[in-house]
């Protein structure tokens, strides 16, 4: 999220929260972002949010890690050192699938999570913006991005915006301080 | 979403979101007790016991060992197998119930991987230790290097079991992690004290719980649990080919690999239950590992239990069928030979006393299914050893004929392997949310008890439980 400064209602239900996401963009406002204790069903879908495409990445290293293992292991037993085990062939595939599996999952899994911790930000120290402690508890947070040009009327048609749509609580934060 | 009325509540006591992070990170933030404390320096001293015995082994060579020329896999592989097999469950509950939507693996998913984890490590010592000369254990894997270069043997199981252990304990810590990182976020925004809140701020990797972050979360959830599907059948068919594959009679049997993955499976299941009944009791978590939980994993007990032991007697048929004198005599001699006992001990805890599980009052009972655990583990732990031991002391030759027993290096060193287990899984339960916050909470509206089941309260599903008695039609509308 980049917004700098926000204006947001916080929920204390996901049912109300899906339905005001809903009413929300029906009346034509633009959400910036939901921030959720657990993931909602359905939230993505109501946001109007893309697929994320981390599946399709997943994917990619899979196919890197199965090439990977076949290369190298054909490589080293039929041209680097080549030894004959018991009047096998050197090119021996079925006794390779093992090891070509397991390097299918490993770079796949690896290859995704470092995808996926890149993607959504997150490392080792990484400071959140937190807008409220209760939202990784029980609290669900809808934000809209505002700035020193926003006027008054603007902020308060959010507000009675968000109170119509079940808010429980309406604040205005400045995440740059 | 619509759920069956027969479905038991997973949730009891009216919880609310709030309660529910109350009760789970409570345990996190309140000081240790000195049952914990007790605890932890008893297995601590346990595992430091056995790190020492391990030093030993490899100051002086495994000759301190009971092995010997005609036995040269006992205890050390014994325990590799066992504690690789109580590695299966965690993973079996994340990932293939994941897929099976099962709902009830929300409330001991979280402390099942921590224990696949532990318990991998536990397993990867022995192979190492076994080898004798540790400190050349990167022998094991493909590096260019000056002797040719000689690789490995591709075709060997034993290397194909290096590729499965390594990369199922990266993908379990992956995916454990990954599941850990919003909860603890809870906990960091949660902190009262400074040092808490660095930690957990460090460790939460800057969780703000965003819809995206979500929506990658469950994404990543979803193709890891895909991964780890055939990953979790595959490691123990590779262990179990490190057997299958070789000549001795006893070992050379194609029945191996499902024998083996639902022995993993049904011991696995034992440890999950032996550790999670004591965390309930202590955490007071009965509300989320409720009786229903504790049901549904001693089915998959009777289940895997079942498949042990129709694998048994398939072997003792295909023994006779064969007509293989040698294959015969495998069999002859692992029931009637010297190691009777092992056997026997293994059969009565494998194949009988899982059957009681039958009856229902017995599988709903918590102190019968802490006491099964136990016993099921033994016979886990058996039955590797009769598959070990047995079909090699008495081989092809009768002047090598020999009988094996452990030393007190080798029993010290098993021991503290459970001491280092436990001592982990205890540190774990103390510092990190030992149940799935976050995925609890979404099963909440359909699996807690105001909204499913005898007691509910909330007026939307008091209609559905009247329906539901009444018509069968409502049963199978979705709602």
């Amino acid at each position: 999220m980049s917004a700098k400064k926000v204006l947001f209602g916080l929920f204390d239900d996901e049912e109300v929260l899906l339905k005001a996401v809903k009413g929300v963009r029906a009346e034509g406002m633009k959400i910036t972002d939901v921030f959720t204790p657990f993931p909602v069903h359905g939230l993505d879908e109501a946001m109007g949010l893309r697929m994320t495409k981390l599946h399709s990445a997943g994917f990619v290293f899979g196919a890197t890690g199965t090439l990977t293992a076949l290369a190298f292991i054909t490589w080293i037993s039929t041209v680097n050192y080549p030894i004959n085990y018991g009047g096998k062939p050197y090119f021996s595939l079925p006794a390779w699938i093992p090891i070509t599996f397991e390097l299918t999952v490993l770079f796949s899994a690896v290859g995704m999570t470092l995808t996926y911790l890149y993607l959504n930000r997150l490392a080792p120290g990484q400071e959140p913006k937190v807008l409220d402690e209760r939202i990784t508890s029980h609290m669900f947070a809808m934000t809209f991005e505002v700035d020193e040009h926003t006027s008054e009327e603007k902020k308060e048609e959010i507000r009675n915006l968000l109170k119509g749509q079940g808010a429980v609580e309406i604040h205005e934060k400045d995440l740059e301080e | 979403m619509f759920v069956s009325p027969i479905r038991e509540p997973l949730i009891e006591g009216h919880k609310t979101y709030a309660q529910m992070t109350e009760d789970i990170i409570g345990p996190v933030e309140a000081k240790p007790t000195k049952t914990w404390l007790a605890a932890v320096t008893f297995t601590g001293i346990l595992a430091i016991v056995g790190f020492i015995m391990i030093g030993l082994t490899i100051t002086y060579g495994i000759g301190l060992w009971g092995l010997n020329k005609t036995i040269g896999w006992a205890w050390d592989i014994t325990n590799f197998v066992w504690w690789i097999g109580i590695g299966h469950a965690g993973t079996l509950i994340s990932a293939i119930l994941l897929i099976f939507r099962q709902r009830w693996r929300t409330g001991v998913n979280r402390s099942a991987e921590a224990m696949t984890i532990f318990a991998v490590m536990c397993a990867g010592l022995f192979p190492l230790i076994h080898m004798g000369r540790i400190w050349l254990a990167f022998f094991i894997f493909p590096y260019p290097n000056t002797r040719g270069p000689v690789w490995p043997n591709f075709n060997s199981p034993l290397l194909w079991d290096v590729f499965a252990i390594s990369t199922y304990f990266t993908v379990s810590l992956l995916f454990w992690y990954v599941g850990l990182i919003p909860d603890l976020a809870t906990v960091r925004d949660r902190a009262k004290t400074a040092f808490r809140k660095k930690m957990y701020n460090i460790f939460s990797f800057g969780w703000t719980g965003s819809a995206k972050q979500w929506q990658r979360f469950e994404s990543l959830s979803l193709v890891l649990a895909g991964l780890s599907t055939p990953l979790v059948l595959s490691v123990h068919t590779i262990v179990s080919f490190d057997f299958a594959t070789s000549v001795i009679p006893g070992w050379h049997t194609t029945i191996f690999p499902p024998y083996f993955v639902a022995g993993a499976i049904f011991s696995g299941f034992a440890m999950v239950l032996t550790l999670m009944l004591v965390v309930r009791k202590i955490f007071k978590l009965e509300e989320y590992i409720t009786i229903a939980h504790i049901e549904s994993m001693n089915k998959i007990i009777i289940l895997t239990g079942s498949i042990v032991g129709v694998a048994y007697i398939t072997e003792l048929f295909t023994a006779w069928y064969s007509q293989n004198q040698y294959e015969q005599y495998a069999f002859i001699n692992r029931s009637m030979g010297p190691y009777w006992w092992s056997y026997w001990g293994m059969m009565t805890c494998n194949v009988i006393s899982p059957q009681l599980f039958w009856i229902r009052k017995l599988r709903r009972s918590v102190v019968f299914t802490f006491f099964m655990s136990v016993v099921i583990n033994i016979g886990m732990w058996f039955e590797r050893f009769v598959i070990i031991v047995t079909s090699l002391h008495r081989d092809f030759i009768v002047s090598s004929w020999s009988y094996y027993t452990p030393t007190l290096v080798e029993i010290f060193i098993y021991l503290g392997t459970i001491g280092f287990f436990m001592t982990l899984f205890l540190i774990f339960a103390k510092v990190a949310p030992v149940i799935a916050l976050a995925e609890v909470k979404s099963i909440l509206k359909i699996a807690g008890d105001q909204y499913t089941g005898e007691n509910a309260t909330h007026a939307h599903s008091h209609e559905e439980e009247k329906g539901a008695s009444g018509h069968f039609e409502t049963l199978i509308k979705p709602q």
